[in-house]
Formats: structure tokens, C-alpha cells, sequence
């Protein structure tokens, strides 16, 4: 078999996608216009999650987590970081969640333990000292970059082609199946036909666009978030509010430094997000109740990027209702043959995604080839320059 | 909202790259990224540049400003006047392949050769009982691989072959914590004359570093360390 298969996109779908097709023994080329993870992968919030955070509203999406969290702790050590994550009470409101998010998160499969305040703070001794309840899950917390390119070594290793700066301008097609996208060169601004038997869109918040292209409709929705780093590193573990999901309630701990996160509202252009100023302040804000002097050390970046939601009918506007789990779209059912995306979901759920994604594509080839992303462990990220 | 002035670099090999000005509203509490990635935006598709986290932990989007090696992402514009243009040019000492773009592989493959471990022992928060569960506090290592000290390095100017701040760096946390390393081959690699013994102190890298590296007092360490082995293979009979 020598099929060959597009991937667009160089986050942390397509890089996923690219190494379970090339595993799979797919003649395999990804297309991304920027440098590897320039689009929403490479400026998340870099939670690991535990499936916590959704365990009470979205328990399909919780359930992916752990499972996939458990799964990147095996193939990707080099690029996490592994202390563990807290959900804190900071009043009375929050504390009222404490049992049903105990008892949601077993539902699940999280494991999650409350421990004693005064552990929780000697674990912690820059948390707010007013805290009511904690409770320890397994989150943990990835570097994005490094995350996409250990997908994207491994891929290589195994023979995929990686084009950056290479931007998908059209689609190609023979009657009303994709044969190729028409991309452009962005170092020498020249044009080329690429061709291929299937197209893979991962193209994150941008899919719907690039579906377009192809003459078919994806109800992408990006909802963008903002996050706010700081100069000092003051939590060992990620600090998670004990409450329904809502915002600034996750502070992330990365290296030196420690990022708030995340608002949520709709944009029509992920391509360029400015960043309101009273979201920043409403993070500030909600920083400072779980830390407080939260920034003490400085503040040392403030970016924006856009989620790919998959839209439902009747959600609310911000965005918060959508469900985070993901979907595959094989678009003959749109009468486009050949074309299929890929979006929704999380960087956690990655590989689940690009399973699914593949899964897909051998049925429309009729092929039969098990998944084995689960157990191959991940190249290093700095094979990617060999 | 200000508008800003960038004169940024553009060009492609094989051509001779030249200085644009460019003009971008943002408010004074964006970033150098930011305005770079609006250029890009809504001005000109085919500048080249990197980035990816925007908080400076990939190390992508290392440039350098008005002279000077700096991260796009955490340059605020508020330290500049929008009076005057904001001069941003590629990292010296790498391969150029356009614009503000270079190619980092030399370093990275320096980096493998070393085999340097980005998740190390957390000293920061380690006077803290451990999570139960969590056997060893890890953490990212403070460098991040943006190659800014390598630009600013005025030995890598004179001397392709040397290893360079970064590495060294790299060299003196593996014999630190080796994490499975091969120390005796470590100590083989600093102990060269395109390795340890080549840096001679400008302290650039150090002032550049944007992530507490401190890779000259790094330098310095490994240099006492391998005058401390050579004096042991000494007096323990030239083995
Ligand atoms: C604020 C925020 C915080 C988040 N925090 C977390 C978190 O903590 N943990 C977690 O697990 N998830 C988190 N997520 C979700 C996660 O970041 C995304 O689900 C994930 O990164 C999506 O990856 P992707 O590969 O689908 O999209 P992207 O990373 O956006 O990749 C799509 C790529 O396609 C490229 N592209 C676009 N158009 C073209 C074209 N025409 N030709 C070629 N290439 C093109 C883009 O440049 C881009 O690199 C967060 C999301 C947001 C918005
Ligand atoms: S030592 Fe500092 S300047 Fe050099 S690559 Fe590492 S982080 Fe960058
Ligand atoms: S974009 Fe990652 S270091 Fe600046």
C-alpha cells in the first residue's frame, strides 16, 4: 500500500495525525504556513488535564482526558511535567461542588482524594490561606511546542515529508473527489500542485475556512481565551478552581513561571486577536484570590489564541456550552469525496483525535491496519532537526 | 491606540536583504510579537518569522531588537516610543533563511549530541513535602533553546565550530545531574579547544539570556571542573 495522505495544520491535531497515518504505513506530507504550532497549539494554556475540570458538565471529554493524559505520561515523557493538580474551594459557593465533583470525577475514572486544607497549604504555601476544601488529581502540564514536534519527529522518522511556511490556497480536485491542494510557498511566494488520495483538515480554528475552500460547511466555532504569565513560579501544582468551568479559574505552573487562564468569547478572524482589556483585569483579578500578589514577580507575557469548538445548535454565546470533545467529518456525506477533518476536542486528546481521524481514512480506503500510537513511545522533539 | 514604527528586515538568501518600515495601532501593553504578527496579518502574508507560545517557553521567537538579542513575546512596546522606528533583525550565527527567520537545527543537534534533559529536579518549590503520588518534583530546565546567546556570542562569530554558551550550559547541568548521561564523555566534549577553553568571558550570553541560564558563570564552573579532573588524573598517575 503507498496511498499518500495530506495533513494541514501543524498543531497538535495534525502532528498527531501525521504520526499515527505514517505508523500506519501512510505515504504521509504535512502542509502548515507557519512554523510548527504558530496556530492555537503553541499558546495554550499547557494543562495536562486530568478530565477534572469537565468531570461535573462534560463527562465524555473528562473521560478522554484521563485516558489520554495516562497514555502521553507513557509515549511522551520529555515533554511534561508531572506534579499533580489541586481544585480548591475559595468560599461557600464553590464548596456546595465539592461531593458531586467527587463523585463525578469517579464516574469518570479521575483519580481525585481531598486532603486537608493544611496540607494542601503546606504543599502550597502561596495559595490563599482561606481555602475550604482540596482535592488532588492527576493533572500535569506539557510544552506545546516541544509536544507538536515530538509527534512530528516521530512522523518524520517514519518517513512523513513536514513543509512549513507552506500555506493550502485551493483544492484540487477530479470531478467531485480532492485529489491535491494548491499551496504557496511562503519563503519564495511560488505556487504547486501537491497531490494526494486523501486530505486531511487539521487545521484547528481555521478548518471551517479551509473546508470552504473545498465547497463544504464545518461548524467551527473559534472562541478565543486569554492568558496572562507571570515572573515567578509560586505553584508546584496546577491550581484548579472546585466549580463548574468558568473564567480565570487555572493557573498553570510551567518552568519559572506561572500562567492564569482562560476567558472565552467568540472571533471572527483567528488569524489576528486583540486582547480586551477588561479580560486581562477580570484575570488579574481572579489570580489574586487564589495567589494573592500573584503578580509580585512582574507580569512577563499577556497572548490570546482561538479554541476550535465544534459548534451545536441552541449554545450559548460565549462559547462556554459547546461541548470540548471532538468530532471527525468524513465529507462525502457532504458529497466531497476524499476530504475528511478533524477538529474539536484538546492537546490532551491529540492522539485520541488523530486515532479517530485515521480510523476514518483506512475505512474510506477499505483498509484494515490497527492504530499502535498508544504504546510507540515518541522520538524526541530534537529529532525534528536531524 | 498608538501606532508603532517597525523596520524590520526583509529579504531572502541569495538576495540582499534590506530595512522596511512598517506602521501598526496596537496599545502600549501588546507586545513585539503582537505587532509582528499583525504586520503579517493584515500587511504583508509573506513575512517569515517564528513563534508558537507567546510566554517565553518555546523559545521560538528569539530577534534581534534595535541590536540587542531579545524574545518578540516578552518585549513589551511600552519600552518604546512610537516616535521612533523599532529595528528588528534576524539572530546572528545561524543559517538565514529569510526575513526574521533562521535555522536552528546546528543548535539543536549540539543540544542532542549533549543529550541535555529538559526535565530536571525542581529547586524552586523543593522545600515543599511532595504530592502523594508524585515520586520526584520535576520542572522544565530554564533554558529554553531560543539561541539567543548565540547570537549575542562574539566567539560564534570567530569560530563555527565552537560548542557555544548554550551547550556548555547544557554540558555543566548533565554533569550536575546527569540523569543517565555519560559524564567522563561530557567532561571529552567542554574539555576541547572548541569547547570550555574557547570561551573567553565576554558575558554577553549572560546578559542576553532571557531564562536565568547565567550560561558564563555556567562556563566558568565547568571550566574549574575539568582543571579539578585534569589535577585528579594527575596526581592519580596520568590515567
Ligand atoms: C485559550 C486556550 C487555552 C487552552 N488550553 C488548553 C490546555 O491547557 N490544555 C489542552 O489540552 N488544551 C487547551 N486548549 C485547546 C487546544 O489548544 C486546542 O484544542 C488545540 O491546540 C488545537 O490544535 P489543532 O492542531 O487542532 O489547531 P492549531 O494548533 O490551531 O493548528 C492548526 C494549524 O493549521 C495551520 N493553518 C491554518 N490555515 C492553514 C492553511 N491555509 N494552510 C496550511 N496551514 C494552515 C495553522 O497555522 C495552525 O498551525 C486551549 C485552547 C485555548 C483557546
Ligand atoms: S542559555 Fe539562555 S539564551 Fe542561551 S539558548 Fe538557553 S535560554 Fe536561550
Ligand atoms: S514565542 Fe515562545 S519564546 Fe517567544
Amino acid at each position: 500500500m503507498s496511498y499518500h495522505v495530506i495533513v494541514i495544520g501543524a498543531g497538535s491535531t495534525g502532528a498527531a495525525v501525521a504520526h499515527d497515518l505514517a505508523l500506519r504505513g501512510f505515504r504521509v506530507t504535512v502542509v502548515e504556513r507557519g512554523e510548527v504550532a504558530s496556530g492555537t497549539s503553541g499558546r495554550n494554556h499547557c494543562l495536562l488535564h486530568s478530565g477534572g475540570r469537565y468531570a461535573m458538565r462534560d463527562p465524555e471529554s473528562a473521560r478522554e482526558c484521563i485516558e489520554e493524559n495516562m497514555i502521553l505520561r507513557r509515549i511522551m515523557p520529555e515533554a511534561l511535567e508531572l506534579n499533580d493538580g489541586l481544585f480548591v474551594a475559595l468560599d461557600e459557593q464553590d464548596l456546595a461542588w465539592k461531593e458531586r465533583f467527587l463523585a463525578a470525577c469517579e464516574e469518570c475514572g479521575i483519580p481525585a482524594r481531598e486532603i486537608p486544607v493544611r496540607q494542601a497549604l503546606a504543599l502550597e504555601p502561596h495559595l490563599n490561606p482561606n481555602i475550604l476544601a482540596a482535592v488532588q488529581v492527576p493533572d500535569g502540564v506539557f510544552e506545546p511546542f516541544r509536544f507538536c514536534l515530538s509527534f512530528l519527529a516521530t512522523a518524520r522518522r517514519n518517513g512523513a515529508t513536514v513543509l512549513t511556511y507552506t500555506e493550502v490556497v485551493d483544492f484540487v480536485f477530479q470531478g467531485r473527489t480532492v485529489a491535491g491542494v494548491r499551496v504557496r510557498d511562503r519563503r519564495t511566494g511560488e505556487e504547486r500542485v501537491i497531490g494526494g488520495d486523501i486530505v486531511v483538515n487539521a487545521a484547528g480554528p481555521w478548518s471551517g475556512r479551509i473546508a470552504a475552500m473545498a465547497g463544504v460547511d464545518v461548524p467551527v466555532v473559534p472562541t478565543a481565551g486569554v492568558m496572562i504569565s507571570v515572573g515567578r513560579r509560586w505553584n508546584r501544582m496546577v491550581i484548579n478552581r472546585l466549580n463548574m468551568p468558568g473564567d480565570g479559574d487555572i493557573i498553570v505552573p510551567q518552568r519559572r513561571t506561572a500562567i492564569i487562564g482562560t476567558t472565552s468569547w467568540r472571533v471572527e478572524d483567528p488569524d489576528f486577536i486583540p486582547i480586551p482589556e477588561d479580560h486581562v483585569r477580570l484575570l488579574l483579578d481572579r489570580a489574586e484570590r487564589f495567589i494573592p500578589g500573584y503578580t509580585r514577580g512582574g507580569i512577563r507575557g499577556i497572548f490570546a489564541v482561538a479554541r476550535p469548538l465544534v459548534g451545536r445548535r441552541g449554545v450559548a454565546a460565549d462559547g462556554r456550552e459547546l461541548s470540548r470533545t471532538f468530532e471527525c467529518f468524513d465529507h462525502a456525506a457532504d458529497g466531497v469525496e476524499g476530504f475528511v477533518t478533524i477538529t474539536g476536542g484538546k492537546m490532551t486528546t491529540a492522539r485520541a483525535m488523530a486515532e479517530k481521524a485515521v480510523d476514518v481514512v483506512c475505512a474510506k480506503l477499505g483498509l484494515e491496519i490497527p492504530c499502535r500510537t498508544r504504546e510507540v513511545p515518541l522520538l524526541s522533539y530534537r529529532a525534528f532537526f536531524d | 491606540m498608538p501606532t508603532w514604527q517597525l523596520r524590520l528586515l526583509r529579504g531572502r538568501p541569495g538576495g540582499s536583504p534590506r530595512l522596511e518600515i512598517y506602521r501598526v495601532e496596537l496599545p502600549a501593553e501588546a507586545y513585539l510579537i503582537d505587532a509582528v504578527e499583525k504586520i503579517w496579518a493584515e500587511q504583508d502574508r509573506s513575512l517569515l518569522f517564528r513563534h508558537a507560545c507567546h510566554h517565553a517557553s518555546c523559545g521560538a521567537c528569539g530577534v534581534r531588537v534595535n541590536g540587542r538579542e531579545r524574545l518578540m513575546c516578552i518585549t513589551p512596546l511600552r519600552e518604546f516610543s512610537p516616535d521612533r522606528p523599532i529595528q528588528v533583525e534576524p539572530l546572528r550565527h545561524f543559517p538565514w533563511l529569510g526575513d526574521l527567520l533562521v535555522d536552528v537545527s546546528p543548535m539543536m543537534r549540539r543540544m542532542a549530541e549533549v543529550g541535555f534533559a529538559i526535565v530536571r529536579q525542581d529547586e524552586l518549590t523543593a522545600d515543599r513535602p511532595l504530592p502523594e503520588g508524585i515520586e520526584r518534583i520535576t520542572r522544565f530546565e530554564d533554558c529554553i533553546e531560543c539561541g539567543l546567546c548565540l547570537s549575542a556570542c562574539p566567539v560564534m562569530a570567530a569560530d563555527e565550530a565552537y560548542l557555544g554558551p548554550a551547550t556548555l550550559a547544557a554540558i555543566e547541568r548533565m554533569l550536575k545531574e546527569p540523569r543517565g548521561g555519560d559524564t567522563a564523555r561530557l567532561l571529552t566534549l567542554a574539555d576541547d579547544p572548541h569547547g570550555a577553553w574557547r570561551c573567553h568571558s565576554a558575558m554577553e550570553c549572560t546578559a542576553v539570556c532571557p531564562s536565568n541560564v547565567d550560561p558564563a558563570s555556567a562556563i566558568g564552573r565547568l571550566r574549574r571542573r575539568l582543571i579539578a579532573e585534569r589535577f585528579r588524573r594527575w596526581i592519580g598517575g596520568g590515567r
